[in-house]
């Protein structure tokens, strides 16, 4: 199971790419393993807030629906258009071309809240 | 279910397992101020016999579209039903109230269902419609509740030209989730004005609501309204009369987000009151929050065509508190009688039904404005239904007509204070001119 080592992640499966004040978002191998076909991704609208923990959005496979939890509060910057055609885009490279949203990251404090890969490893071992 | 004999021995085997010694003991701990004592007031047994004869008897008290020339309507009319819709339904391979379970057997019930998705969308040019609903107001309950998903927003604005029924319904859903409506008043006019709606919305607004033809039975302006609550990035909700989309122009063509309708008048008898059946309709964009089970056409392993439930993440069994309702079923038998009936109808047969009924109300209400005292109570263009201002209490006056064995129609002083000389009449394309002169006749000899 790959767990890149310069991410952070959630125990709801999500990962984080923290760049500057900008925060990229996915969901982990694990997750995209667990839930088979992935058909359609419900994003948010760009500008719109999320706040951590808290859901932004759902995620559906052949023969479920997760809702998908922000691992950080912010201002949603971008979403990735992409997923609208190629939701399998998650399946193949969730960690690269397969990411969700970016969040201009409010407050980092909220950081220790997140696993480091380790702890991470120990949630899915 | 298969039947389990329970005899006095497989009981005392059962308590004797429990360990108790006979049934009072088994429910001793319900303490005694709650149980009943005494004998329960029931007849004594009778015989078959005598139970048919006392049931015909009650039954013979019904008064009803077939034993009364019925011009009632407010939902639920007396269109005809062709006699192959009630055999075809008896076949045992229809004859299923709800969606089947593991229902991919059931190829022949999926296909039913998705033709009659088929047929919605082209009657209502919507992109997608789900297998039906209990029935119009519940269908239009669901609507309310999508709208609030789908937009996040918790206030309505709800015509009062809408059904008054489907509004206490409405009423009820929004209870728990603390919906609100504003209610737009449509006695006036009869019809819905754009200025109220224009005044009640604002960026709170889910979705504006509209019944057309309303439950006066006039048209409402659709284009106009719709245009209103898409300016403030609300819904438009329109509950329709399924038979009108026959000659009124369809509800994808002037913005409608959701549409919604009772299908009773597809096929279905007026059951005194249910079951009915509700159609839902909806765009591309909303498919996903759409209530209710939908049945798509797929590919077997060996490439044949072949029906399946899809889109099932939504529902209870996946998602369940998170699901988009808790609609888990389909009306199925009525559904199949819609589908059944539409396909004997096709598409000049239910144009001229829709024709003759609007027609067939154009002149009753002619005819009825000349009766000494009345008048129509609106002047809009309308469908099969109208209104009339009588010059007595509308619940005297039907009182009297029933006596002559007419349903004359609905008081609307039960829903609308201050309508009370107010009766609303509908006619179907079953209404010959011999019965609605005798309707103006005998209304006249009852006011004389």
């Amino acid at each position: 199971m790959n767990i890149p080592e310069n991410l952070l992640y959630t125990n709801e499966h999500e990962w984080v790419l923290l760049e500057g004040d900008v925060a990229t978002i996915g969901i982990t191998d694990y997750a995209q393993g667990e839930l088979g076909d992935i058909v359609f991704v419900d994003l948010p609208q760009k500008n719109s807030y999320a706040k951590q923990m808290q859901p932004f959005g759902t995620i559906e496979a052949v023969k479920t629906v997760s809702d998908l939890y922000a691992p950080l509060s912010g201002e949603i910057i971008d979403v990735n258009a992409s997923l609208s055609e190629k939701p399998e885009l998650i399946n193949t490279d969730c960690y690269k071309t397969g990411w969700l949203i970016k969040i201009k990251v409010a407050d980092k404090s909220e950081m220790q809240n997140l696993l480091a890969p380790a702890d991470y490893k120990a949630v899915v071992g | 279910m298969p039947f389990i004999a329970n005899t006095d021995d497989d009981r005392r085997a059962m308590l004797a397992a429990i360990g108790v010694k006979n049934f009072d003991e088994l429910i001793n701990n319900i303490p005694a101020s709650a149980r009943f004592k005494g004998e329960l007031n029931v007849p004594l047994a009778h015989s078959e016999f005598e139970v048919t004869e006392a049931l015909r008897r009650l039954a013979g008290g019904n008064v009803s579209a077939s034993t009364h020339v019925s011009f009632l309507g407010g939902g639920a009319y007396d269109h005809y039903v062709p006699a192959a819709v009630g055999h075809l339904l008896l076949r045992p391979e229809f004859f299923t109230a709800y969606t089947p379970y593991q229902p991919e057997v059931a190829q022949g019930t999926l296909q039913v269902i998705y033709e009659f998705q088929s047929m919605i969308c082209e009657l209502t040019s919507m992109y997608v419609a789900n297998a039906s609903m209990y029935d119009g107001g519940s269908a239009l309950a669901e609507a309310m509740l999508m709208a609030h998903a789908a937009t996040g927003r918790k206030k309505f604005v709800l015509s009062n030209a809408v059904h008054p029924n489907y509004r206490r319904i409405l009423r009820t859903y929004s209870h728990g989730l603390s919906l609100t409506s504003v209610d737009v008043d449509a006695k006036a006019k009869g019809v819905t004005e754009s200025a109220a709606v224009t005044a009640a919305i604002d960026k709170e607004t889910a979705a504006v609501i509209v019944q057309h033809p309303n439950f006066f039975g006039n048209l409402e302006s659709v284009h106009e309204l719709a245009e209103i609550a898409h300016r403030q990035e609300a819904l438009f909700i329109v509950s329709v009369d399924p038979i009108s989309l026959a000659i009124l122009e369809p509800p994808g063509n002037y913005g409608a987000d959701i549409v919604v309708g009772e299908g009773q008048c597809f096929g279905g008898s007026l059951n005194y009151g249910g079951p009915y059946l509700g159609i839902f309709a909806t765009t591309e964009k909303n498919i996903r929050r759409m209530p209710g089970r939908i049945a798509g056409v797929t590919v077997d392993a060996q490439g044949r065509r072949g029906f399946a439930l899809t889109l099932q993440t939504r529902e209870q069994h996946i998602r369940r508190e998170k699901a988009t309702s808790n609609i888990c079923t389909n009306q199925a038998l009525l559904a199949t009688a819609a589908t059944i009936y539409l396909s004997l109808m096709g598409k000049q047969g239910l144009r001229e039904v829709a024709e003759h009924s609007t027609r067939k109300a154009h002149y009753l209400a002619e005819q009825l404005g000349t009766v000494a005292g009345c008048r129509l109570a609106f002047a809009e263009p309308f469908f099969k239904e109208f209104v009339v201002r009588l010059p007595r209490p509308a619940s005297l006056v039907i009182a009297a007509l029933i006596e002559k064995k007419i349903l004359a129609g609905i008081n609307l002083g039960q829903f609308y204070p201050g309508m009370n000389d107010h009766m609303l009449v509908a006619v179907t394309e079953k209404r010959t001119r011999t019965e609605m002169d005798s309707f103006v006749a005998t209304l006249k000899s009852v006011l004389a």
